[in-house]
Formats: C-alpha cells, sequence, structure tokens
C-alpha cells in the first residue's frame, strides 16, 4: 500500500511540473473591488449563460489590490479587468504602464451611495456633514483649536440633533467604503471649519492628517467588513448608526432606514441625480492587449453597457447599482465598444 | 499562615480525632468545589456549543427548502422568437422568460401598467427558465401547448413564504410590495405554491440569485484541494517522519529541524498562502484559483500535523519489535516497512485526517492564491478555478442579499457535516487499528 502511495505522490508531483508551464486560458478574469464585485459578478452569470463563453471568475481583492495584481503585466497569468470603487490613480497608471500595461480602458459603471443607516423604528434624523464630523472625526476644532473630540451625544453638537450617545459601526481601515466615506464627508466637512482651513494652507500633512483620523474611544465601533452584521447590529440596537454601501439599505429597507444628510435622504433617484452628497462613481478597467486574446472580452463588455444590464430598469439597478444619467450611459458605452484607452 | 497558627491554637484544645475529622472535610469540600468548576467549565462549553448550533440550524434548516410557484405555462413559438424553426440550436436560444412573463400577466390580468407588470415578473426567479429550455428541448412537441408547471421563485418570494420577511401589506420599505404580496397570498389560496427540498443548493455552482445558488462548485473544489492535499502530504510526512524517528543520527542539527518543525506547526496559515502565491504562481506560474494550488498550500499546512503525529506514533512502537526483528536478521529498512509502520499506522492516519479536517476548514491562505472568488462553473479538473467550503460561507455571508443569510447557516451546517465524518472516520480508524503493548 505504501508503495502504491509513493507512486501516486510521484505522478502527482510530475504534474506539477507540466502544470507548470504556461497556459492558455479561456476563460476572463476580473480582480478587484468588493463595492464592485456584486455588479460584476451579476454581469459575469449573466454572460455566462449566454453558453458561448466560459463564466468570468471575479474575485474580490479591494480596489488597490485589484490594480496591484491588473498592473502586474500582460499575459494569460494576469487579470482583465479590474473592478474599482475610485478612478485609476496616476501612479497606478505609471506601475502599469511599468510592467508592460500601456493601453487601459476606463469605463464608468455607475454611482455607490454612502449611507449613514439606523433601525426603522429608531428616531429620522437629519445631518449635515460637518456634524457628522464633528461626532467621528478623532480631533475636532473648539473654539479655535483642535481638541481630542469631546462629544459623547448627538445633541451637544446641536440641541436639534437626539439626546443620544454617539455610537456609529462602519468599516476598517481597509474598507474602501471608509475610504470614500473620509473623502467625501469628513474632507469637504474639514474645509468648512475655519481652523482646519486654516492648516490646509499652512501644512497640508497636518491637514490631511486632522481629518482623516477617526475617533478611537468608542464612538466608532469598527464593525468589520461584513456589512449584513452591521445591519443585524443596528436592527437590534435602535441607539446605533451604521455605515455601508446603498445595496445593503435597498436590500433591507424593512429593518433598517437611511438618515438624510445635508437634508437628503438616500434614496435611489437622489443619489443617481447626484442630490444626495455622500456618493461615489463606480469603474471598470479593462486591459486592451487582452482584448483578442482572452475569448469574449468584448462580448463582455458589450453585455455589462448593455442596457438590460446597467440601464434604469436593468438588473444591475436590482442589485442597487445607481444607475448614469441617460446621456453619460450612452457615451460611456461608446467607449466601451470602441475601446477608447486612457490618456494621461 | 494565620490560618495554620489558627489550627495550631485550636489543636491545643481539640481532640486530635476532631481536628483529623475537620481536615477531611476541608478536603473533601475542597474536591467538591473543583469537580464542580470542572463539571461547570464542561457544561459552559456544551452551553456555548448548543448557542452556536441552534442559532446554525435554526437560521438555516430552511435554506433546505425552496418555493415553488405553480403558473399555467403556454409554449407560445412567437413569444420564444423560434416560428418555423425547432432546431436544437433554436430552442436553446429561444426567450423563455417571454412565455413565462406572458403566463403571469395571464394569471394575474390585473397587472396592467409597466411599473405593475415588472413587479409581477420578478416573483418567479431569473433562473427560472432553465428548467423550461430542459423540457422543451426533451419534447418539442410541447410547442403550443399548454402546461400547468412548478416555477422556481424568486428569492424575496421565498423569504416571504419562510416568514423571513413580514406578510403584511402597507409596511414602507418591505422588499415585497403590496401588490406581490396580494398575488403571493392568491396563489397560496389556490395551492399553487410549494416548499420542495432545494436540489439547487446541491447541483449548482455559486450564483448571485440566492435561489439559484448552489454548494456543489465548492464542494467539488473541496474534494479536489483535499486530494492533492492528501497526495502530497501524506507520503512528505510519513517519509520525513521515518527518516527523523529511524534513520536520522540525534544531532545538533536534526534538532534543529525538529524545532522548526514544530514551530511551523504554528505559523499563522495566510503565510502559507503568501509562499504558496510566491513559489507556485510567480515562481512556478501556475493558473490562480486552482484547487492544485489550493491542495498544495493546504499540504505545507497539514505537513507538521502529520509528522509530529507520525513520529509520535513511531515512538510508542515498542523498541522489542524492532530488536526482535532485527534479531531475526531483517535489515533497517525491513524493520521500518514490515513493523513500524503498519503498527502505528492507526496513529499516523489519525493524525493525518485531523490535519486535512484543519485544512478543509480554511480561507485566509486561500485568499492570496485567488480562491476567493465568484466560481459558477462546476470545476472538471484540479487545474479549473474553484471555491472551496469555507470560501463560499465567506463570500455568501458577505452578500446583500437577504436570503443569503439561510443560505451562509446551510453551507456552514454542510462544511460541519464534513467535519464530523473526517473526525468520525479519526476515531473509528483509530479503535479499529489501536494496539496495546
Amino acid at each position: 500500500m505504501l508503495r502504491k502511495t509513493m507512486a501516486v505522490a510521484a505522478i502527482a508531483v510530475a504534474s506539477l511540473a507540466v502544470a507548470g508551464t504556461a497556459h492558455a486560458r479561456d476563460q476572463i478574469r476580473v480582480v478587484g473591488s468588493s463595492t464592485v464585485y456584486p455588479f460584476t459578478t451579476a454581469v459575469a452569470e449573466q454572460f455566462g449563460k449566454t453558453g458561448k463563453f466560459k463564466t468570468p471568475v471575479v474575485e474580490s481583492t479591494g480596489t488597490g489590490g485589484g490594480f496591484k495584481l491588473f498592473c502586474g503585466g500582460v499575459g494569460p497569468d494576469h487579470p482583465d479587468i479590474s473592478d474599482a470603487s475610485r478612478a485609476i490613480k496616476a501612479s497606478e497608471i505609471e506601475n502599469c504602464a511599468k510592467n508592460g500595461v500601456s493601453e487601459i480602458v476606463e469605463i464608468k459603471i455607475g454611482y455607490d451611495g454612502i449611507v449613514l443607516a439606523a433601525a426603522k423604528r429608531a428616531k429620522h434624523i437629519d445631518v449635515t456633514r460637518q456634524q457628522l464630523f464633528l461626532a467621528l472625526a478623532k480631533e475636532v476644532p473648539v473654539n479655535g483649536k483642535l481638541v481630542e473630540n469631546p462629544y459623547v451625544t448627538w445633541n451637544q453638537i446641536d440641541p436639534k440633533l437626539p439626546t443620544q450617545k454617539i455610537e456609529v459601526l462602519g468599516p476598517p481601515p481597509t474598507s474602501g467604503t471608509r475610504d470614500a466615506f473620509i473623502e467625501l464627508v469628513f474632507e469637504h466637512a474639514a474645509e468648512s471649519f475655519p481652523e482646519l482651513k486654516e492648516l490646509k494652507k499652512t501644512d497640508e500633512k497636518a491637514f490631511k492628517k486632522a481629518y482623516s483620523s477617526i475617533r478611537e474611544d468608542g464612538g466608532y465601533i469598527e464593525a468589520g467588513e461584513n456589512d449584513n452584521l452591521i445591519v443585524q447590529k443596528l436592527d437590534a440596537n435602535p441607539n446605533a448608526f451604521g455605515i455601508f454601501g446603498y445595496s445593503f439599505l435597498e436590500q433591507n429597507e424593512d429593518k433598517i432606514q437611511g438618515s438624510m444628510v445635508d437634508g437628503v435622504a438616500p434614496t435611489f433617484d437622489d443619489i443617481a441625480s447626484g442630490k444626495y452628497a455622500v456618493s461615489r462613481p463606480l469603474y471598470i478597467y479593462v486591459k486592451k492587449a487582452h482584448v483578442g486574446q482572452i475569448p469574449g472580452i468584448k462580448e463582455f463588455l458589450a453585455e455589462y453597457s448593455s442596457e438590460k444590464s446597467w440601464g434604469k430598469t436593468g438588473y444591475l439597478a436590482d442589485k442597487g447599482l445607481i444607475p448614469l444619467a441617460d446621456g453619460e450611459r450612452k457615451e460611456w458605452a461608446t467607449k466601451a465598444t470602441s475601446l477608447v484607452t486612457l490618456t494621461k | 499562615m494565620t490560618e495554620t497558627t489558627q489550627m495550631a491554637r485550636l489543636g491545643a484544645v481539640r481532640p486530635t480525632a476532631e481536628i483529623v475529622a475537620a481536615r477531611l472535610k476541608r478536603r473533601h469540600n475542597a474536591e467538591r468545589r473543583f469537580r464542580a468548576v470542572g463539571l461547570g467549565a464542561v457544561l459552559l462549553a456544551l452551553g456555548f456549543l448548543g448557542i452556536l448550533l441552534f442559532t446554525i440550524v435554526g437560521n438555516g434548516i430552511t435554506a433546505f427548502v425552496q418555493t415553488y410557484v405553480r403558473i399555467d405555462v403556454t409554449f407560445d413559438s412567437a413569444l420564444l422568437g423560434i416560428e418555423g424553426d425547432t432546431g436544437p440550436d433554436a430552442l436553446a436560444a429561444a426567450n423563455y422568460q417571454a412565455i413565462i412573463k406572458q403566463s403571469l400577466y395571464r394569471t394575474f390580468p390585473e397587472a396592467k401598467t409597466r411599473a405593475e407588470q415588472r413587479q409581477l415578473g420578478a416573483m418567479v426567479s431569473s433562473g427560472a427558465d432553465i428548467d423550461l429550455r430542459k423540457m422543451l428541448t426533451a419534447d418539442p412537441s410541447l410547442l403550443g401547448q399548454t402546461r400547468s408547471l412548478w416555477l422556481l421563485a424568486d428569492d424575496d418570494i421565498d423569504m416571504a413564504v419562510k416568514g423571513h420577511i413580514p406578510r403584511q401589506q402597507g409596511i414602507a420599505g418591505n422588499r415585497l410590495s403590496d401588490n406581490e404580496l396580494r398575488w403571493l397570498s392568491e396563489l397560496e389560496s389556490r395551492g399553487a405554491v410549494e416548499t420542495r427540498f432545494n436540489t439547487l443548493l446541491w447541483s449548482s455552482g455559486d450564483s448571485r440569485e440566492p435561489e439559484l445558488a448552489g454548494l456543489w462548485g465548492a464542494v467539488v473544489g473541496s474534494i479536489f484541494s483535499l486530494v492533492i492535499t492528501l497526495l502530497v502530504s501524506f507520503p512528505l510526512g510519513v517519509a520525513t517522519s521515518v527518516y527523523l524517528e529511524e534513520f536520522a543520527p540525534k544531532n545538533r542539527w536534526t534538532d534543529l529541524i525538529e524545532v522548526n518543525i514544530n514551530n511551523l506547526a504554528a505559523v499563522p496559515s495566510v503565510v502559507f498562502g503568501l509562499l504558496g502565491l510566491a513559489v507556485f504562481l510567480n515562481i512556478l506560474g501556475m493558473p490562480r484559483s486552482a484547487p492544485l494550488v489550493g491542495g498544495l498550500v493546504l499540504a505545507l499546512i497539514c505537513l507538521p500535523t502529520i509528522i509530529i503525529a507520525a513520529r509520535a506514533a513511531m515512538k510508542a512502537v515498542p523498541p522489542s519489535i524492532r530488536e526482535a526483528a532485527a534479531g531475526l536478521g531483517a535489515s533497517k529498512l525491513q524493520v521500518v516497512t514490515d513493523h513500524v509502520l503498519p503498527l502505528s499506522m492507526p496513529g499516523i492516519l489519525t493524525g493525518t485526517i485531523l490535519g486535512m479536517a484543519h485544512a478543509l476548514g480554511e480561507t485566509a491562505p486561500l485568499l492570496m492564491i485567488g480562491m476567493v472568488a465568484f466560481i459558477v462553473d462546476i470545476p472538471a479538473t484540479p487545474l479549473d478555478p474553484a471555491a472551496v467550503l469555507p470560501v463560499q460561507v465567506y463570500l455568501w455571508a458577505d452578500s446583500p442579499e437577504r436570503a443569503f443569510v439561510e443560505r451562509t447557516s446551510a453551507a456552514i451546517m454542510v462544511l460541519l457535516l464534513f467535519l464530523a465524518l473526517m473526525n468520525l472516520s479519526a476515531i473509528l480508524l483509530r479503535k479499529k487499528f489501536e494496539r496495546r503493548w
């Protein structure tokens, strides 16, 4: 029996050597943002159902991790498409170019709203971005000076807000949602405080540090990347608020409600029209060099940019994607079909 | 200290028997307390296990059934878009969604506006057309006929039937509109709603539609990975331990190796994933997301466990057996293959199975080599992309759709079942082959 096992092991090891040689790939590979993941997977599944091509494999690596893999090089060992919950950075384009990935097609697929939500039975609140900053930043301006966040209850910030403890469940630092929240809420709010504005002029770095630090004294609770868990916790605790993507609000609107930010509630229409302030565009990036090499990329992009997927009543809207405006959609669809590459 | 002086003082006045009796009582009490604490610890652990299992089973048990609705479906060739041509290609490409929608509109003619018709169309799963395609391809004579068919319901309808979505009308923000709830009640009153055993959960791969999502792809991926793990780690582990235990000289080098093997057993598994990424993917150029690579990485994780268990098992073989064999003229190799290995096999196998059970539950190292991914197609070979069971749990737990909550628990139950089976086989093997000297 031992001899047999040894023989099988030898075969296994030999097969590794065979597998080691580069292989052609007949399946699209997508990496990147966990925010875009639910949408790209939905398109991938529809695309696979037509039966002409294999269903693309979609990995959720985070936007930054996705670009790292995407920019790794050209060839079947590297992914074809990268999902991103922000636009590609100049440094990432450079890194791509260094590895021979010079032609990148950018496609904006829609918007994602970041919501501040609470249990349905909790009091409905309307906060401004400045108030959110005061409630959640590590250091806030008080009487002209930056001090450790002194606010414990919401009504200390504004008497109109409820008399309850500040308790917000949100994503950890590794999350793109948190980056976007800091950029869209904190950075914007910080500039409206004269103390911080002054700091921006004198010391840009210190300003960035001041607005991008979230308090660590218990007012903001890192709840991990699992947004379903936040929803369950909100449902159990009417005093708590949670921060997550709009798709989780949409799927759970019988349990939780979105709070108004700057007087606008996070509804499908108001995020789409840009009235709701805390929203960001979502993108996919395609390696042009792989089109024609890996079968189906063109067809996949055609499926992604078709009205039945990213249109107003398409299946991506059902998954919580906020579609682009009609004109914008047409423009990006043309870019997707004609593979317009990024220029620096 | 104070206690002993007190006792000494008491001893001066009390007779010895009384002191002994008191001390005995105290010792008995101490023992009773110790036992109670021990029992309490066991009960607490069992209680937590009970809560864990109770919540998982409570959440997940409903995922093993799936709601179907009965609709009269007409195979209208005009709607299917296959007028005249009934070849297999045309039948495969036909628009089955259209006839499902049409049949729904006919069942509930009060849905007139586009918005209402959209709601109505969404009551049946977007995957229900697959069944119709299969039916018509098998029997093209159905064209033009009307059949009363059970169609897969949408996940929201399924959740409402199972009681996870409120059924009262007029709740703002409910996933189901009042119209849909009314239609559902009407279907129920006609006896056209049924829950059946969820076969898709066992036969299909991952999907973004909860009602279509299945575990089979992950199960196959897990099996492929574990077979590779076994093929690599078992021979390597046994060979290593035979050499270290029976042949290697005891010197500083072998001591160093031994210490390192013990250390490896404690290295966080994600480190092995990074190693796999660097060696197997980047240097050897193996495919991403493949169970082959996953199995190799998991084999690295298993190896220390197997080596440690195998060495312990070989150490337990009495030296008299080795000496007797050697005395009868057996070579060192013969002693090992004919006596030591067979006698230590139960221990080695137990260690191997426990190591494999550990490997079955790993996700962290697989993240690095791209196995945490959305993969629909069922892998046919260990080189095809595949997920494994714990990865499927992780991915579903993170999906926004409500129906994935129960499916996550169901996947956990399946994973636990596999683990229990593996541990059970370890116990049985040990029971069957164990020898006492």
